[in-house]
C-alpha cells in the first residue's frame, strides 16, 4: 500500500474521545485542570488548522519570500520562547547572544542541510525548507533554554570561586571553564539521549509522519538519520556560539564580575 | 608602591589621601562593614572607583591591564575557596590557571609545612577543616611569589596558637622575599606586632 489512508472528519472527531476521557478522570478525581484542558485542545485544533490552511498556502505559492519570513518567524518565536522558559531575569546583553546565537548557529546548519545534504532545488522549496527548518529551530530552543538556565545558575552558584579565581590573576575565561563546559554538556545531552534512544524507544515524529503517508521505512528512516545528524549539528552550533559569547556577559571590560546588573 | 587620592566609591568608601609602601607589612584595622574588604578590591581592581584614583607603581589602576595587575598583586578573600579535590591539586591549580609551570612536589611539601598544614598532598579537600582551607589558601598564594599580597582576615579561622606561627611564617616569607604584604587582620595584637604601617578604617575612612 502506498497511499496514505485518508482520514475523515468523523474518524478525527472521534479521537477527540481521549479527551472526553481525560475529562472524566479529572473531573472524578477532583484534579481543577478542565479548563486548561478544554483551552488546549481548542487552541491545539485551532493552531494546527491555521497552519495547514497556511502551509498549503505558502506550499502552492512556493516563494523564497513566503519561505523567509516563515522561518523568521518561527526564530522570533523560538527566541521569545527562550527568554520565557529562563527563570529569573535576563540581561540585555545575553539576551542579546541568545538572539545572535540562535540565528546564527541555526541558519548556517538549516542552509547546510537543505543546500549541501538534502541538494534542495530551488533553494526555498518551502515543503521541505519549512518543516525541515522547525525541526532544526526547535531543537536548538531546547538546547539552548537548558544552556542558558546552566549558565547563569552556575555563575550565581559558583559566584565566590570565580571571584576567587580573578583575584589571582585569572582570566573570566579560565575562571569560568567548567561552568561552561558543563552549560553546553547539558544542552546537547537531551539530543545525545534521543540519538541513543531512536528506533528502539521511540520513532521519531518525521519518520512517522512519513510512514503513515505512504513512504516506505528505508527511505524514511534515510531522512530520519540524516535529520538527526542535522540536529545534533545545529544544536552544537547553536550552544557553542551561546557559550562562547555567553560568559562575557557576566564580566565589564575591566574583567570584573557583574551579575547583579 | 599603592597610593590613594580623594578615591570614593559609593557610600562605602571616601578617603582622602593613602600610602602603601613597598615591602613593608601594612595591616588595616576596623570594626567589620567599614570597608576594610572593599578597599583590598580596589587595589587588586576587582573593583573601580567612582571618583578618585588609585595608583599602582605611579599608574591609575585603570590604565592597567586587569589581568596583569592581578597576576603581580593578588588577592585572598576571608572566606577560603577551594577549586579542585586534593590539597596537591588544589596547591598547583593556581599555576595551571594562569598558565605557569608548576612547582616540584619537594616545593609545594615545604610550603604546606611554613603555614602549619600537617596533610598530604592526596588529602581531600574535603576533609579539611575552615581553618585548613585557609591555611590552604595561604599556600597557594605565596607559592606563586607574586610582589603584592592582599590578605583579607588570613587568620579569622585559626586557634590563637596557630594563627601566631602562620603570621610570624608570613612575615618571614614577606620580608624575606621583598613582597608587599597588605593585611586585614581583627587582631590589634598582629598589627601592633607584625604592621611596619598599622591604620584603622572606620565607616569608610582613614582614622
Amino acid at each position: 500500500m502506498n497511499q496514505a489512508m485518508e482520514l475523515s472528519l468523523y474518524q478525527l472527531a472521534a479521537a477527540y474521545v481521549f479527551i472526553l476521557i481525560l475529562l472524566a478522570i479529572v473531573k472524578l478525581r477532583k484534579i481543577d485542570h478542565e479548563k486548561e484542558i478544554i483551552l488546549a485542545t481548542i487552541r491545539m485544533t485551532l493552531q494546527l488548522v491555521i497552519v495547514g490552511y497556511l502551509l498549503t498556502y505558502i506550499f502552492q505559492q512556493n516563494h523564497y519570500a513566503f519561505t523567509l519570513i516563515v522561518i523568521f518567524i518561527m526564530e522570533g518565536f523560538a527566541i521569545y520562547n527562550i527568554y520565557q522558559r529562563v527563570d529569573g531575569i535576563i540581561n540585555k546583553k545575553l539576551k542579546l547572544v541568545i538572539a545572535i546565537s540562535m540565528l546564527s548557529g541555526t541558519l548556517t546548519s538549516i542552509f547546510f542541510f537543505l543546500l549541501v545534504v538534502i541538494n534542495l532545488e530551488p533553494w526555498y522549496y518551502s515543503r521541505y525548507f519549512i518543516p525541515i527548518s522547525g525541526m532544526l529551530i526547535g531543537n536548538s530552543m531546547t538546547g539552548i533554554s537548558l544552556g542558558v538556565q546552566r549558565l547563569i545558575s552556575g555563575v550565581k552558584e559558583k559566584r565566590a570561586q570565580i571571584e576567587a579565581a580573578l583575584m589571582l590573576g585569572v582570566t573570566p575565561k579560565r575562571a569560568t571553564r567548567e561552568i561552561v563546559n558543563k552549560a553546553f554538556s547539558s544542552a546537547i545531552l537531551p539530543t545525545i539521549n534521543s540519538m541513543m534512544g531512536m528506533g528502539i524507544v521511540f520513532l521519531p515524529g518525521m519518520m512517522t509522519g512519513q510512514i503513515l503517508s505512504g513512504e516506505a521505512p528505508l527511505s524514511a528512516i534515510r531522512y530520519q538519520i540524516a535529520i538527526m545528524m542535522g540536529i545534533a549539528g545545529s544544536v552544537s552550533l547553536t550552544i557553542v556560539i551561546f557559550v562562547y559569547l555567553g560568559y562575557k556577559t557576566f564580566f565589564n571590560e575591566r574583567a570584573q564580575l557583574n551579575i547583579n546588573k | 608602591m599603592f597610593s590613594l587620592e580623594n578615591v570614593k566609591f559609593k557610600d562605602v568608601l571616601d578617603i582622602k589621601e593613602l600610602k602603601f609602601p613597598a615591602d613593608e607589612i601594612t595591616c588595616i584595622v576596623g570594626p567589620s562593614g567599614g570597608g576594610k574588604t572593599t578597599l583590598l578590591k580596589l587595589l587588586n581592581n576587582l573593583v573601580s572607583v567612582d571618583e578618585g584614583q588609585v595608583l599602582y607603581r605611579g599608574q591609575d589602576v585603570e590604565k592597567w591591564d586587569p589581568i596583569e595587575l592581578r597576576q603581580e598583586v593578588i588577592m585572598i578573600s576571608q572566606q577560603p575557596v577551594t577549586f579542585t579535590e586534593t590539597v596537591g591539586q588544589e596547591l598547583q591549580v593556581g599555576f595551571e590557571m594562569t598558565g605557569r609551570q608548576v612547582p616540584k612536589e619537594e616545593k609545594l611539601k615545604q610550603m604546606m609545612q611554613q603555614m602549619q598544614l600537617d596533610k598530604k598532598l592526596s588529602t581531600s579537600v574535603d576533609l579539611l577543616s575552615g581553618g585548613e582551607k585557609q591555611r590552604l589558601a595561604l599556600a597557594r598564594s605565596l607559592l606563586l611569589n607574586r610582589e603584592v599580597l592582599l590578605l583579607d582576615e588570613p587568620s579569622s579561622a585559626l586557634d590563637q596558637a596557630t594563627e601566631e606561627k602562620v603570621i610570624q611564617q608570613l612575615a618571614n616569607y614577606g620580608h624575606h622575599n621583598d613582597i608587599t604584604l597588605i593585611m586585614v587582620t581583627h587582631s590589634l595584637n598582629i598589627a601592633q606586632n607584625y604592621g611596619d604601617n598599622t591604620f584603622e578604617v572606620k565607616e569608610g575612612k582613614i582614622v
